[in-house]
């Protein structure tokens, strides 16, 4: 990869001295096509693949940045297989993924389905169901641990109406991180729900029409006409949504900032204190390593899985 | 029009869009409470009348100003510098044929795979050599261009026909004036999706510029307000006001520009 970035834009110029003949002219239109499409790859590659590779040797040292790095080989991964703190990020991460990702398919489903009828209103409950998704997180967690206040909050006069007990909330141990998962949910559905509704709008009439003639009530046109329909959809929603819940870090730092008592300590907002607050980059970078590959393992995972089973995604 | 007769669906749809929006009046409305009005239980919605005391802290006591101005301007750039990249970059790995360009284009792809967490540390230090960590243009190079903006306009520019440009050749254009006169014109949809999709991005990003600057005069609305946040944690309708300030431009153009903002969603979804 960082051969790629090597190759500049300006090789082509090495390669046809006399812009003449048929080789000058593949030259000047190699030359073209590179000032077209040069500068943003440059970019892009320069920006990721380069210090991507940087980040792999950072991660082999024991270094804050300041005094010269010492080289430690693998130490730094094998230390987090013992670090308690580091088994417990993982465990937190692990919580939000899976209770975020079916959540928000369920969910993104349901809502879809619900705004594809033709009611009254629909469009201002298409409005207010994605309006949310604008707003930012850090906003989003300012404003959620206003709603969540223990003492004077929205949601515990809620409890309150229907008569059950105040919660502590983000500032409870046990609750923090399911309140984190239902806030980046408010946040995040709208997103699902409105490629669940463009798919949904893609299935053609046909198909359930014939399905309703040959005696189909509507459930089993759903289980057995839009479901499989949608599956394509079910499998970017799955890995974007696990991809989003594994890097969720703008909400944590705006309600919990990893807190009460660490439980709320994800596997990024952990890197983000070794690196940024305590400064020991070399094993916050072999932490994020580790969190890239189980990144892409899973979603090669997931791809893998589907095309064995058979649907036509990727 | 006929009416049509009451769905049960009201009854999932009704709750759930007062879920998702309630909360954003009630910043609103907080954001023109006292503190008084604030701090009681049970909690009151409405305000007894539009107390700006929290717009007034705020505008005094943090540079919320200038952390607006620094986001517009990071954003600005940020979506200017992708139409016009990405746009050049997409028509590139779309239409003209150049050395390199399969690998060039597998090497963009691959870059959507790579968490931010892990470039973050040598980011930092990259910029940190070149000398503008700590400044406005730490926040938006890493903006200038994007693996997802270049594949969009590319998609896009493929589904196009040839023959309008074969046309333009023919009448002796050249490719950058093709490029400009005859395909430009008809990419404005694919646009106006990779400038909201930027717009968005850019100016929701917190992780980042929270990493690359801690000089709170050059903070964005984002960082500027998580730091605000972290020093008063009880002044309510200060935070509220600066939540305002920082969601309404973004959920304004939203409800002016629904549709657009829907179809880029869409577009991120199935294609990204």
């Amino acid at each position: 990869m960082a051969l790629t970035f090597a190759a500049t834009p300006r090789t082509p110029q090495v390669v046809a001295p006399r812009p003449r003949g048929k080789r000058g002219r593949a030259a000047r239109r190699s030359l073209t096509g590179w000032a077209f499409a040069g500068p943003a790859t440059l970019m892009v590659v320069g920006l990721s693949i380069f210090p991507a590779v940087w980040a792999f040797f950072i991660s082999r040292t024991k270094w804050n940045g300041i005094a010269p790095a010492t080289d430690v080989g693998w130490r730094n991964y094998q230390r987090i297989a013992t670090d308690p703190d580091a088994i417990a990020a993982a465990q937190h991460t692990l919580v939000l993924t899976v209770l975020f990702v079916p959540g928000s398919i369920l969910l993104g489903i349901l809502i879809a389905v619900a705004l594809n009828q033709r009611i009254r209103l629909i469009g201002f409950y298409r409005t207010c169901i994605f309006v949310p998704y604008v707003a930012s997180a850090a906003a989003t967690g300012i404003l959620a641990s206003f709603v969540f206040n223990p003492q004077f909050g929205a949601a515990n006069e809620a409890l309150r109406r229907l008569g059950l007990p105040a919660q502590q909330f983000l500032e409870s141990p046990g609750q923090a991180l399911i309140v984190i998962c239902l806030i980046a949910l408010w946040g995040e559905v709208g997103f699902c729900a409105v490629i669940y509704l463009a798919a949904l709008q893609d299935i053609p009439r046909e198909l359930v029409e014939a399905a309703t003639v040959d005696g189909a009530g509507k459930w089993r046109v759903f289980r057995h006409i839009t479901l499989p329909e949608l599956r394509p959809v079910t499998v970017f929603t799955a890995i974007w949504q696990t991809i989003t819940a594994m890097q969720l870090f703008d909400l944590i730092y705006t309600t919990t900032r990893g807190g009460p008592m660490n439980s709320t300590q994800t596997v990024v907002y952990y890197i983000y204190e070794l690196a940024f607050q305590t400064q020991r980059l070399g094993y916050g970078a072999a932490v994020a390593y580790l969190l890239f590959a189980v990144t892409m393992l899973l979603t090669v995972g997931v791809i893998w899985y589907n095309r064995r089973s058979g649907s036509g995604a990727f | 029009m006929r009416r049509l007769p009451f769905s049960p669906w009201h009854l999932l749809l009704m709750p759930l869009a007062l879920v998702f929006v309630l909360p954003l009046v009630q910043m609103v409305l907080t954001s023109f409470m006292t503190a008084q009005e604030i701090n009681q239980f049970p909690p009151k919605f409405i305000p007894t009348s539009l107390h700006v005391d929290g717009y007034r802290a705020l505008l005094s006591e943090s540079h919320i100003i200038r952390w607006f101005a620094n986001t517009v301007l990071v954003s600005a750039i940020a979506v200017v510098s992708h139409l016009i990249l990405c746009s050049l970059a997409g028509y590139g790995f779309a239409r003209l044929k150049f050395a390199g360009r399969g690998l060039a284009f597998l090497a963009v792809v691959a870059t959507v795979m790579i968490p931010m967490q892990l470039l973050m540390i040598p980011t930092y230090l990259m910029f940190a050599r070149a000398g503008i960590v700590d400044t406005l243009a730490a926040a938006f190079v890493p903006w200038l261009a994007s693996a997802f903006g270049i594949f969009l306009m590319r998609q896009f520019f493929l589904s196009l026909p040839v023959e309008l440009e074969e046309a333009a050749r023919l009448d002796g254009c050249g490719t950058l004036r093709t490029f400009v006169s005859v395909v430009l014109p008809l990419a404005r949809p694919a646009l106006a999706t990779l400038a909201i999709f930027t717009l968005l991005s850019s100016w929701n990003d917190l992780l980042w510029p929270l990493v690359a600057i801690s000089d709170d005069s050059k903070f964005t609305l984002q960082v500027g307000l998580a730091s605000f946040q972290g020093t008063r944690r009880t002044e309510w309708s200060q935070l509220m006001a600066g939540n305002v300030i920082a969601t309404m431009p973004l959920i304004v153009a939203f409800l002016v520009a629904q549709k657009r903002f829907i179809a880029t969603m869409t577009f991120s979804g199935l294609k990204g």
